[in-house]
């Protein structure tokens, strides 16, 4: 397709400015024929829903009423939220340094590329699966989730961490750097302040997440009161199940609010 | 013997495209000297060449006994701390309060961990307030930066330049972002403290009827050569139309 240039022009139109993409098109078409497909193959039927949902029902109804009872709730409680604040500090201590070290306008490409490798190995698997591991390789109880939960923190927060500095304005840092100001005062004066509110905010979620994570971690033996919902599930004890579950829940709720605060305070 | 000698400099941002070609220039014991030129001419490259912000390609910088061009790592580092730069869009750290921007001139003499929990000298932080109250900004002190009007923004700018004590001082179009009044008081406030502080100052500007009533000096650059060097009252007519080429925008 010949374009003329515009400045030859005496009308323009639409199309010289909007011009329908191709590419875009064919990939809805591609999306949308990949819904069908995976549905198909999964034998996910109008009928298979049905008969789903009337099971969940039914075993719905096994939770009522919740059973709070039980001891080893609170403990359990405790030991995942231990989990959750350890592993988020030391996750984010680690981060740091790395996050610095993968930012591309600070560091030479083989350095930035070391880092990320790094923070790329980090968030490749899911806590769970890291759990799994640290239990085989460090027995069971709270330190192999404090493992599985700290390398989440360093992918998650090395991850974000990086972005922000790689997004902070040149300008700033080449006035610092103007001053004659060594490169850990570059960090102190010119790249810190620009990304602190955003680094504040991406903690406060890695702890809210691990908080959730910490509760699930449990169930393959890593610690905290996800031990205790496993065994309850195994003994078909589906009232003591939604005790846990709704412990659980207000203990996350009481987490935002506390991460609200802390916000305040730091910000 | 002169504050700064360029000797041979040039900058080739792509090898074989030079954006200065071969700039010879001396800058006495004080007042200012203003580079005049069209925009995209090597001026600003030039500026930033001096304090290495930009690696120069060839040439010679020779500024208190030492040759910049040469210099890297710490030694680079502690010549810098004797250059002040002022710039076009103030580049202060937009986050920080006035204060700690002024201070960040002190950077350069302290460690990391000094800097990290802000322990500045007391005569530093007398200092700073002093140029801060000299510049009419003392009540904004606690204020952060990015509060600041652009005016007020470039009188910290300013004072964080001149808080490095430096032997030189670089400002890249000073007043470009700013209004005609503002950038006459931008351009006064650094006359007065660069003569009080006795600092000579380098500075590239686009205003040529500011730069010739603030200037003792006045260097034309055209496509990465100097072609004028010499007194503001020199620059006529003819000498404008070969630094800026063309003839129509002249006419009034």
């Amino acid at each position: 397709m010949s374009v003329a240039s515009l400045s030859e022009k005496t009308t323009v139109t639409r199309a010289d400015f909007f011009a329908p993409s191709l590419g875009k098109r064919l990939a809805y078409v591609a999306v949308f024929a990949y819904v069908v497909y995976a549905a198909a193959t999964l034998g996910l039927s109008l009928d298979r829903i049905e008969k789903g949902v009337g099971y969940g029902l039914r075993f719905l109804a096994g939770f009522f009423p919740p059973n709070f009872t039980e001891t080893d709730i609170i403990p359990g409680l405790l030991e995942s939220l231990q989990i959750a604040f350890l592993s988020s500090l030391i996750g984010t201590a680690l981060a740091i340094p790395i996050a610095v070290l993968a930012a591309r306008n600070l560091m030479p490409p083989w350095v930035s590329w070391l880092a990320r490798l790094l923070i790329i190995f980090c968030r490749s698997f899911h806590p769970v699966i890291v759990a799994i591991i640290a239990v085989k390789a460090v027995g069971f109880g709270a330190l192999a989730g404090i493992i599985a939960l700290t390398f989440a923190s360093i992918g998650f927060v090395g991850k974000l961490l990086s972005e922000a500095i790689e997004e902070i304005s040149k300008k700033q840092i080449e006035a610092v750097r103007a001053t004659g100001a060594s490169f850990m005062n570059v960090i102190a004066f010119g790249v810190v302040p620009q990304v602190m509110n955003r680094f504040i905010g991406f903690v406060a979620y890695e702890t809210d997440s691990n908080l959730r994570n910490s509760t699930m971690v449990g169930v393959v033996g890593a610690g905290g009161i996800g031990g205790t919902l496993f065994s309850a599930f195994q003994r078909f004890d589906y009232n003591f199940v939604a005790g846990i579950i709704l412990c659980i829940i207000g203990l996350v709720m009481i987490g935002e609010v506390l991460q609200i605060y802390v916000k305040r305070v730091f910000r | 013997m002169s504050t700064l000698s360029i000797r041979h400099l040039v900058k080739e941002y792509v090898p074989g495209k030079p954006v200065l070609k071969d700039i010879s220039l001396d800058i006495e014991g004080r007042g200012i000297t203003a580079i005049i030129g069209p925009s995209g001419t090597g001026k600003s490259t030039l500026i930033r060449c001096i304090n290495r912000l930009i690696n120069p390609t060839s040439g010679e910088i020779l500024f208190e006994g030492q040759d910049l061009a040469k210099l890297s790592g710490q030694p680079l580092r502690e010549a810098r701390r004797r250059i002040g730069m002022v710039f076009q869009e103030y580049n202060l750290v937009e986050r920080l309060t006035v204060m700690e921007n002024v201070l960040s001139g002190r950077l350069g003499y302290m460690n990391a961990w000094s800097a990290w929990r802000r322990k500045f000298d007391e005569a530093d932080i007398q200092k700073a307030f002093t140029l801060l109250r000299r510049v009419g900004l003392a009540d904004f002190a606690n204020r952060r930066a990015d509060e600041l009007s652009g005016g007020q923004r470039q009188r910290v700018g300013i004072a964080r330049a001149v808080m490095q004590s430096p032997g030189l001082l670089l400002a890249d179009e000073p007043t470009s972002s700013l209004d005609p009044k503002t950038s006459v008081e931008i351009m006064e406030v650094m006359r007065d403290l660069a003569a009080e502080n006795n600092i000579p100052v380098m500075i590239n500007i686009h205003q040529v009827d500011l730069g010739k009533r603030f200037a003792q000096r006045v260097i034309g650059m055209s496509e990465g050569l100097v072609v004028y060097d010499g007194a503001p009252e020199g620059l006529d007519g003819d000498i404008l139309r070969r630094i800026y080429g063309g003839q129509d925008w002249l006419a009034t």
